[in-house]
């Protein structure tokens, strides 16, 4: 958790610095949720998240160094830069994005999901049983695609977790002004599954809901949805911060149950930890911060010719060029755009 | 063979060869198929490979594009392309996209296939040609078979590549019943994915055209031929990658160009071929490229105006006739 707190800020820093441009959405004082529940699944599960995805990547194991440097647009990033701040992939950690529309991971998720079906019954890996968990928003909530996929979902027992980050605020929209039914746990057992209300700004309380859900969707009984009550204490993105409609009394009070301190104190009065031992923590993961932006600003940029590379897995796509042989086949393809 | 039953065996095919295939989409399974396409495969490899999935495209497509990221080769037909617009965030975003922004960590092997264009009095919502709109979108591969060989082996080189591929079908086609080669039968038969296919040669005029338009074509060129016209035939087969090598060729033979698509022709594949000719051949035009299109509106309902907004073999003959002769003459050069 103080890994992504202290990423989040360090990203907020060289924003303003401007070493780094475009979108930046942060995920201050939703740690608990991402923590929660990733840090209970295995390498070979899958995560899916939306374009607030720093945390979640940093939760499944991505390097801070290779996230800071797809931040900076460096070739040493997760994505060598193609990707940036809402599109994290990586294949070794099986994070699968990082999408920049809401609702739209959730489908893919339920396609991750529906493939460890497949690999079971149709590819006969008796012991497949990976379980993808998907992460999205409460205005992701009122998106038709949402309800799609509870729906197949159910149907189709997918293994799979629906975790619901509510942090009653989509853009600059009070969830009650956009849901009818604002208890989104509700619309679990509209379609046949288990909604699971749990306060997200406790990792503890979320990690057990977690261990309920997962160990269900490993067992082959299917979806549940979880939706965890939580808070971002920054703006939607770092450019609309100065917009924010929000009140500095609910900010205050969310702020007030920061699942960070709480934690430590948790530790603290239970002797799970000394303070000097939670310290040294902070120091350490500062120091990863700290070295992650070194590495990211001494990497190169991306070199020219990666333009047009990996945009197809088999570059004939990029057709037969006006000699007759393939585009890419053309030594001098990468060095000028303008015939492509 | 009809045109739907080299679809039929290109997919039986290719589900018996790799079980990492697998067919969804809606009354695929026990209807047979909307179009009967996939008749007969549900009861061949059961119901974990032939998915009947509820009217939901934009989750059934996600879930497709989530299962490709793993390694599984997803089939998802679309009923016809138009309702594939619920699920373009998918298509384009998810899919097309995924490669790059991945930077190669997640390809998209799957296909996208159904029938597009117009049918008959199906009304404006049912008939739209998306040709130009996913030609238009890196990342994607899209495809656009005509005659029952096209069909064959254009789908089974799309269920085998790598990236994510729009294969556009023609519901009148479906039951047009082509020759087809012994070699075509094989079930190893593939065709390369980006070449364009000359299917009459000529020496006066170049005639571009796909899916059922290249029928058309070929009528035109016979009514041509009688005329004194000998027009050269191209079957596109690939709208991207666009075989720019073969038109360009067939150009600076000819001299003289009609493209001829069914959509509609703001920006369509017509006004893309148009200037890779200006691009590449400009100096061997002997006359401006005649654009042949839909017409420029919503498809009529109506039996008579249905055949006006759709390109008819009268069309393509008066556009070749004006090219080859310029019934208006030039304006006087300075």
């Amino acid at each position: 958790m103080i890994l992504g707190r202290a990423f989040e800020d360090k990203c907020a820093k060289i924003y303003y610095r401007e070493k780094m441009c475009g979108f930046a959405h942060l995920y201050n004082g939703q740690e608990a949720v991402s923590t929660g529940f990733i840090k209970l699944v295995k390498k070979e599960d899958s995560v899916v998240s939306t374009y607030r995805c720093h945390a979640h990547a940093l939760s499944k194991g991505v390097p801070a160094r290779a996230l800071m440097s797809e931040l900076l647009g460096k070739t040493t990033g997760c994505c060598r830069g193609q990707g940036g701040s809402m599109h994290m992939f990586s294949k070794e950690h099986n994070l699968l994005g990082g999408y920049g529309f809401i609702g739209e991971g959730i489908p893919v998720a339920t396609g991750a999901a529906f493939t460890s079906k497949y690999r079971r019954e149709a590819l006969k890996e008796a012991d497949c049983d990976h379980v993808t968990l998907a992460f999205f928003g409460d205005g992701s909530c009122n998106n038709g695609q949402f309800f799609e996929c509870l729906n197949m979902a159910a149907l189709w027992k997918l293994p799979i977790v629906f975790v619901v980050e509510n942090n009653l605020w989509a853009y600059g929209t009070f969830h009650l002004r956009a849901a009818s039914d604002p208890q989104i746990y509700n619309k679990g057992p509209a379609f046949g599954m288990p909604g699971i209300h749990v306060d997200g700004m406790d990792v503890l309380k979320v990690r057990k809901v977690a261990k309920t859900a997962i160990a269900r969707a490993r067992r082959g009984e299917g979806p549940t949805l979880v939706e965890c009550e939580t808070y971002r204490f920054r703006g939607h993105d770092i450019s609309s911060e100065p917009d924010d409609l929000r009140d500095p009394a609910e900010k205050a009070q969310y702020a007030a149950r920061d699942p960070i301190p709480a934690l430590k104190k948790y530790m603290i009065e239970n002797n799970l930890g000394s303070e000097a031992e939670l310290k040294a923590i902070d120091k350490k993961i500062e120091e990863v911060v700290e070295d992650a932006v070194e590495f990211a600003d001494e990497s190169p940029h991306p070199p020219r010719s990666q333009l047009l590379e990996n945009v197809f897995a088999d570059p004939k796509g990029f057709g037969i060029g006006a000699d007759g042989q393939y585009r890419f086949e053309d030594p001098k393809f990468t060095e000028g755009t303008a015939p492509v | 063979m009809t045109v739907r039953e080299a679809l039929n065996s290109a997919l039986d095919e290719e589900m018996s060869a790799d079980p990492k295939v697998f067919l969804m989409g809606e009354e695929v399974g026990e209807y047979q198929g909307a179009y009967k396409i996939s008749k007969g495969l549900l009861d061949k490899y059961g119901p974990e490979r032939v998915l009947d999935t509820p009217i939901t495209e934009a989750g059934f497509t996600g879930i497709g594009v989530g299962a490709a990221y793993y390694g599984l080769r997803p089939i998802v037909e679309f009923m016809t392309f138009n309702f594939a617009m619920q699920a373009i965030d998918h298509i384009i975003n998810s899919a097309a996209k995924s490669n790059y922004m991945s930077a190669g960590q997640m390809n998209v092997p799957i296909v996208f296939r159904g029938p597009n264009g117009a049918a008959a009095g199906v009304g404006a919502q049912h008939s739209h040609c998306y040709a130009a709109w996913y030609g238009s979108c890196p990342g994607l591969k899209v495809l656009t078979p005509y005659s029952s060989e096209d069909a064959r082996g254009l789908l089974k080189a799309a269920i085998r590549d790598p990236d994510p591929v729009i294969f556009l079908e023609n519901e009148l086609l479906y039951g047009e019943s082509f020759p087809v080669s012994a070699e075509a039968l094989d079930s190893s038969f593939c065709l390369p994915i980006g070449k364009a296919k000359i299917e009459r040669e000529g020496r006066d005029v170049t005639i571009t055209a796909f899916s059922k338009m290249v029928g058309h074509s070929l009528k035109a060129a016979e009514i041509l031929e009688k005329e004194g016209i000998s027009a050269e035939v191209i079957n596109l087969r690939s709208i991207r990658p666009l075989d720019r090598a073969t038109i360009n060729a067939s150009v600076q033979k000819t001299n003289r160009l009609v493209t001829v698509e069914e959509g509609f022709p703001q920006h369509g594949v017509g006004a893309e071929i148009c200037a890779t000719i200006v691009e590449d051949s400009f100096g061997y035009l002997d006359a401006p490229v005649e654009r042949i299109a839909g017409a420029d509106v919503p498809m009529p309902y109506a039996a008579n105006l249905e055949r006006m907004a759709v390109p008819q073999v009268e069309d393509i003959v008066r556009a070749a006739k004006r090219v080859c002769h310029r019934s208006v003459p030039l304006a006087a050069a300075a």
